[in-house]
């Protein structure tokens, strides 16, 4: 049998992606370019049984959908610029509580209302740094709509295996661009399912690292009673002070996705094998950057492209590679240098990093890279 | 490669974007090849600059926008004067002929009829004019046969005007081949 296909936007994509791999409750303010996501999933999750929240603002959604995971639902917000800013207490949360959930954020211009409409790259350091402290992160960049709607459903697996907050963040205009998309079959792609405890509710700590770097997490009112709290905690989740335990626990929180990096991080190389000039691109970005690698290469430059599809963690170890491989990295973004400054500190001074930057709202054009390109020759 | 770019614009509220997702849905769901559709608006819903980008190629689309536009629809004037400077020599311009009176200067193929009357007066509704330019814009591009172009618009609108729609894209399709031949 045929497999179904459908002409989609990147949005509505990713609201099938979330019901591939098992979303049972969104909660979201609508704002724009994101709104999409919100359309499909107040109108499929209701079919299936699920919970759809349209709540008073973004900080108010992102705490339903800790309430709801914590609950047992797999669950989903998605926002833009403006709500991701507003959402990031609660991520932070969600990092030291150890809740698993994604946010969905499609990159529009900024900072504060800035370019509703209009298409950016420049939030990636927020997905970072966006909340205070130290806590893991996990980020991923989709390119295509069909890869919208398989980083979505990777973002649910990866949140389940690390429990924690992930992130999938499309630019504009991978969010609302329209291709064709190719449904796998249930059972195609690989759903990861949440580890449950195995020990009687009377024994369970909700942060037993006895299990290891990732201890199971109980579903509430299931019969398992446990403390969630935003404060440095316990194994019991109840709140301590005491340095010992503040610092393994830190270091076990970021740890767990650090040390899975090789795991977790996926990337692209293209026509890298013999180049000599590396375009380093992510998003919609890439798509220019493929083209402007394939006129490069009519025109007898040996240029290839690394493609960034999880932008946290970093590919240190890869960059670091391509660092000692090129004559020189070129790297266009829709924002003032983010994603510059990361392969600057990868390269360690190795090769020069040449930046293309737009934060116009227009994307930047193949012309643009292959003249950039050339300054490397 | 193949690479064919079309642009349909005028102002928000024109069903300029829906035109192209219907256009790039025949290409990529009926007529076999790959198709990619953007598009770019402002925060009005209705007025403002509207424009919707649909490339269409036998292999796989990497940059979704327009670099040198093979086809042109222009709604309005303000459109046809912002958007006619990168369509290529020779490329086809599609004009309202009561909305655009200035026709913008260049070597191109530039067809011209009232598309807004055609849809108020020989379909009846005037809110399928984007249908009437659609049907026009598969005429003059070739890029989609009628009959795939025919089932994209027929599974894009609801039932209850399957009709009128059907009406709307086939009398803008002859309309538009009349219009070139003379």
């Amino acid at each position: 049998m045929s497999k179904k296909v459908a002409f989609l936007q990147g949005n509505e994509a990713a609201a099938y992606g979330a019901l591939y791999a098992g979303c049972d409750f969104f909660a979201g303010y609508p704002i724009t370019p994101s709104t999409e996501v919100s359309e499909v999933l107040s109108i499929e999750l209701p079919k299936t049984g699920g919970a759809f929240l349209q709540m008073e603002d973004e900080i108010a959604a992102m705490a339903a959908i800790l309430g709801g995971a914590l609950a047992g639902a797999k669950a989903l917000t998605s926002t833009s610029g403006p709500g991701l800013s507003l959402k990031q207490e609660l991520i932070g949360y969600g990092c030291i509580a150890e809740i698993p959930c994604v946010v969905y954020n499609v990159m529009r211009g900024g900072p504060s209302t800035g370019m509703p409409t209009g298409p950016s790259q420049s939030d990636v350091m927020c997905a970072k740094w966006g909340t205070h402290g130290d806590h893991p992160a996990i980020c991923l960049v989709p390119a295509s709509v069909q890869e919208t709607y398989e980083m979505v459903i990777r973002a649910f697996n990866l949140s389940e295996k690390y429990r924690t907050p992930v992130l999938v963040m499309p630019d504009e205009i991978v969010a609302h661009m329209r291709e064709r998309i190719v449904f796998p079959e249930p059972g195609e792609i690989e759903v990861i399912p949440r580890k449950a405890p195995t020990v009687p509710p009377e024994k369970y700590k909700p942060y037993d690292t006895s299990f290891g770097d990732v201890p199971p997490l109980a579903t509430f009112g299931s019969g398992y009673k446990f403390h969630v709290t935003g404060l440095n905690k316990m194994q019991d989740g109840f709140p301590t002070t005491k340095a010992e335990i503040v610092q393994a626990e830190e270091e076990r929180q970021v740890r767990k996705v650090v040390a899975n990096t090789d795991d977790i991080v996926e990337f692209e190389e293209y026509l890298l094998d013999d180049a000599d000039v590396a375009v380093v691109a992510y998003g919609c970005t890439s798509r220019s950057a493929r083209y402007a690698v394939n006129i490069a290469r009519e025109q007898g430059i040996k240029a290839g492209m690394f493609r960034i599809k999880t932008f946290w963690p970093f590919p240190d170890k890869q960059i670091k590679a391509l660092a000692g491989k090129v004559k020189g990295i070129v790297i266009p973004e829709m924002n003032l240098g983010m994603c510059s400054l990361e392969l600057e500190r990868c390269a360690q001074g190795k090769v020069p990093v040449l930046g293309i930057f737009r934060v116009d709202g227009e994307p930047i054009n193949p012309d643009q890279i292959l003249a950039k390109i050339k300054e490397v020759i | 490669m193949s690479r064919y770019e079309l642009r349909f614009s005028g102002s928000g509220g024109q069903g300029l974007i829906t035109a192209g997702i219907i256009m790039a849905k025949a290409a990529s769901i009926y007529e076999g090849k790959q198709a990619v559709q953007s598009q770019s608006y402002g925060p009005e819903a209705r007025g403002g600059a509207s424009k919707s980008e649909v490339i269409i190629s036998d292999g796989p689309i990497d940059y979704p926008k327009v670099t040198a536009c093979d086809a042109l629809l222009a709604m309005t004037q303000e459109a046809a004067n912002k958007y006619s400077h990168d369509l290529k020599e020779g490329g086809v311009l599609l004009l309202d002929s009561d909305l655009v009176k200035i026709v913008p200067p260049g070597n191109f193929r530039t067809i011209s009829f009232p598309i807004i009357n055609t849809a108020k007066n020989d379909v009846g509704r005037e809110i399928v004019a984007n249908i009437v330019a659609l049907g026009a814009m598969v005429a003059l591009t070739g890029q989609v046969s009628r009959e795939n172009a025919e089932k994209a618009v027929l599974s894009s609108v609801p039932e209850a005007f399957i009709e009128l729609n059907r009406k709307a894209f086939s009398i803008g399709y002859e309309k538009a081949l009349a219009a070139s031949a003379q």
